[in-house]
């Protein structure tokens, strides 16, 4: 006890941020065990799209709810990474920024990006959790990959990878507006034309004009197009390689936005 | 000369048209605990916020260590800890999920990080809550937590910012005596508080702040010689005693007393003996009261005697 301010020997040791980030992310899945509401919503609101749409409309749009689940589950994939993309950090980092959590963690010898990163390492877990339980949602309403295990694994990849674009993204927001609600506002405005407004439930050549022209650059178009392609073996074209580059584009734009806006100081 | 454990010279902080800090000059040595005492609004924070390395001084430099705080930020922050208004800990978190936590971010092993939460959830009395989430925790047992996590690195400078603000006397006494506790081992603190009393009860030296000026300095007993030393408050039992009992109180210490609250009087009084004084003399007027105390000067009554200036007053104008 007599020791207990004694200088801690603390050499410091290598890949400090890489650790430091890993560190923080283990606090923010420590914290979805308890509150698992990202991933919910990030599972809940998708899984209800595809059921909603599958028995509503499949019989009408495509002639039977199996070939329309075909369609619609790729896009759902998407959507449910997207979501718990945009749901979970940005709204967590606002918060921890504004309760002094941040402070604590600025005032300690660690990356001022790490706390940036642990949170945006953790969604990846949440998008894995989500991706995993719309498969089996997926699968339990019929659902079958057509083409191999690699192709899946790519799908998932691919979905999760835009859900990580994503979340830099909602970071920046996060790190940027004042209450977590506009978080919340900004993510819900988003999630219509972004993720609705797509080849998600038919495809973009049957839209009207307004709506293809921006189905047709939306990102997330090109996500679900691409997830459809190697889960069920539709022609891929370009979309795979465009989903790569948006996603690539989008963390090279936002990432170094959010963790400068994050370090300016207040 | 030895080197101060922290320094600040000149600091100067704007905050677009608001100026938080006019020209603050801070020092401590080794070892010692600084109180910085003013209201809110005064700088205080601002102040510890820019020797924690979290905000940067528009003029003036500050060195924690030696080292300084804007250009050698990251050494700055291997020697600090930081509890109190600035930080907080999580509350979704357990007590020691926090502790173990910041150990790890301190570069400790995982069970390193362990022993040491084990070690100061202990000390702090954490040990029966450790494994609850902080989020049910009482105000008490947050501020223990916050401190324990200020002290996690073994750090050389602490920086308290209004360690007690919200606690009850009670509370706030057992907080007192773990940071004497603390500070017995060496460690060098900076403490901001509302309190003439928290900064009687831990400084080794005082600095009064209002408007991001330092307006007095010196040990507490300095300042309490200028301030008056104790006050008498007294609340009759009728309101309509007010009068009776302000001319007790002004003819007992040749002073004229102030009204604290809605029917509360309070006058500096040099000991305790004239106290007694006041005491008998209400007695001896048959006036009945409600309250009697003696205590240390507030906040207010400390800025009265130095500035003459009543803060409720100048709020006014």
């Amino acid at each position: 006890m007599s020791d207990l301010l004694s200088p801690l020997d603390t050499p410091r040791r290598p890949a400090a941020l890489t650790r430091h980030s890993l560190v923080l992310a283990r606090r923010g899945l420590a914290k979805s065990v308890r509150d698992p509401g990202a991933i919910v919503n990030g599972v809940i609101t998708p899984a209800l799209f595809m059921v909603l749409f599958v028995y509503l409309f499949g019989g009408s749009v495509s002639g039977s709810t199996g070939d329309y689940l075909r369609y619609l589950f790729p896009g759902v994939l998407v959507m449910g990474a997207g979501l718990s993309g945009m749901l979970a950090s940005g709204v967590s980092i606002n918060v921890d920024r504004k309760k002094g959590v941040f402070d604590r963690f600025r005032s300690l010898p660690i990356g001022r990006s790490a706390p940036l990163w642990g949170s945006v390492l953790a969604d990846v877990v949440r998008y894995a959790v989500a991706v995993a339980l719309l498969f089996a949602i997926g699968y339990l309403m019929g659902f079958r990959v057509t083409t191999d295990l690699a192709s899946a694994a790519a799908a998932a990849a691919l979905a999760m990878g835009f859900g990580f674009a994503l979340s830099w993204v909602m970071v920046f927001v996060g790190v940027l507006v004042r209450n977590e609600s506009t978080v919340l506002a900004v993510a819900f405005i988003a999630f219509l034309p972004l993720l609705l407004g797509t080849s998600l439930a038919a495809p973009v050549d049957t839209l009207p004009g307004w709506l293809r022209a921006w189905a047709g650059i939306n990102p997330a178009t090109h996500a679900m197009d691409a997830c459809r392609a190697l889960l069920t073996g539709t022609a891929a074209g370009a979309s795979i390689t465009v989903t790569l580059a948006w996603s690539a584009g989008l963390v090279a734009v936002f990432c170094p936005l959010a963790v400068l806006a994050h370090t300016r100081e207040r | 000369m030895e080197q101060p454990a922290f320094q600040a010279e000149g600091l100067v902080k704007r905050f677009g048209k608001t100026v938080a800090l006019d020209g603050v000059d801070l020092s401590a040595r080794p070892g010692t605990v600084l109180a910085v005492l003013g209201p809110n609004g005064a700088g205080k924070t601002t102040a510890v916020r820019i020797l924690a390395t979290l905000v940067r001084p528009d003029a003036g430099t500050a060195r924690v260590g030696g080292f300084d705080v804007v250009r050698e930020a990251a050494r700055v922050r291997r020697l600090i800890g930081l509890a109190g208004q600035s930080a907080t800990v999580d509350e979704e978190l357990s007590g020691r999920g926090n502790l173990v936590l910041i150990g790890l971010l301190l570069d400790l092993r995982r069970n390193e990080a362990r022993t040491r939460a084990a070690e100061l959830l202990d000390r702090f009395g954490l040990t029966e809550d450790a494994d609850r989430p902080v989020a049910v925790y009482s105000g008490g047992m947050r501020r223990r937590l916050d401190l324990a996590a200020s002290l996690v690195g073994r750090p050389r400078v602490v920086f308290l910012d209004e360690p007690t603000t919200g606690l009850d006397p009670g509370r706030r006494e057992e907080l007192w005596r773990m940071v004497r506790e603390a500070t017995a081992e060496g460690v060098s603190v900076l403490l901001t508080t509302q309190y003439l009393e928290e900064a009687d009860a831990l400084a080794d030296d005082l600095r009064v702040i209002d408007h991001g000026r330092v307006i007095a300095a010196g040990t507490p007993a300095e300042l309490k010689r200028v301030v008056g030393g104790q006050a008498v408050s007294v609340r009759p039992d009728d309101p309509e005693h007010m009068d009776e009992t302000a001319r007790v109180l002004a003819s007992v210490t040749g002073r004229s007393p102030e009204r604290t609250g809605r029917a509360t009087l309070s006058v500096p009084v040099d000991d305790a003996d004239t106290a007694w004084r006041v005491a008998d003399g209400l007695r001896a007027e048959g006036v009945p009261v409600t309250e009697f105390s003696l205590h240390l000067p507030s906040l207010d009554e400390v800025f009265f005697a130095l500035t003459g200036v009543s803060r409720d007053k100048e709020s006014d104008t």
